[in-house]
């Protein structure tokens, strides 16, 4: 089992969609995840922006990137009806988990006093070890 | 690449890079994360590298040693430069 967590300032996501608006958005996210922070406004997009951001981050640490170069985009955070979200990978992340042995990720957000934060907890296949007779 | 592209490296890092350490005092090769770069922080300075630049960090680029020190910033430019000449 690996785990990953990270902490962002929500002020900091803030003004970097202010400075770079559009091409933040679309380096960092997928469109799914700019709709949904997107259907609030102000202070609420950012802190939706805020906690995605750090769940990719929290997931690049519980997948332990060797030397892999892993587009933000391929770590997607989705929302389900019921309100909890799951992280679902693509192109490289998808396999370099797959090359780590993992075999499902667990999500957890939340933002208050201006961070945001995720912990990501990543499963592994359980694996054979031999031991000392 | 130039003294003025370290320069404009360091400007930028300055304003966008957050360190918890003063950048004149951080040599070419010093690590950036360990002076205090954060993930997020790496992302903005990619996003003002670019419009400085005018270039585009591509894909495989998008790694923690693109932007582990001013030294490699300076490569990974210099490499897009050199691509787009």
């Amino acid at each position: 089992m690996y785990v990953g967590v990270d902490v962002v300032s929500v002020n900091e996501v803030s003004r970097s969609l202010e400075r770079f608006g559009e091409r933040y958005v679309r380096r960092v996210f997928t469109p799914g995840e700019a709709a949904y922070c997107r259907a609030a406004t102000g202070r609420v997009a950012a802190e939706r922006f805020a906690a995605r951001f750090a769940a990719k981050e929290a997931t690049l640490k519980a997948l332990r990137p060797d030397t892999t170069a892993i587009d933000w985009r391929s770590i997607e955070v989705r929302r389900h009806a019921s309100g909890w979200c799951d992280v679902v990978l693509h192109g490289e992340a998808a396999a370099l988990a797959a090359r780590q042995g993992i075999e499902s990720l667990a999500l957890s957000m939340s933002h208050d006093a201006g961070c945001a934060t995720a912990v990501v907890v990543a499963q592994v296949v359980a694996r054979t070890f031999n031991r000392e007779s | 690449m130039s003294t003025d592209t370290t320069e404009a490296i360091r400007t930028i890092l300055r304003e966008y890079g957050r360190l918890a350490e003063d950048v004149t005092k951080l040599s070419d090769q010093s690590d950036l994360f360990q002076a205090g770069l954060s993930s997020h922080a790496s992302v903005t300075l990619m996003l003002a590298l670019e419009e400085h630049f005018e270039v585009e960090f591509p894909e495989r680029m998008l790694h923690r040693r693109t932007f582990a020190s001013i030294a490699a910033i300076r490569a990974c430019l210099s490499e897009l430069h050199g691509a787009s000449a």
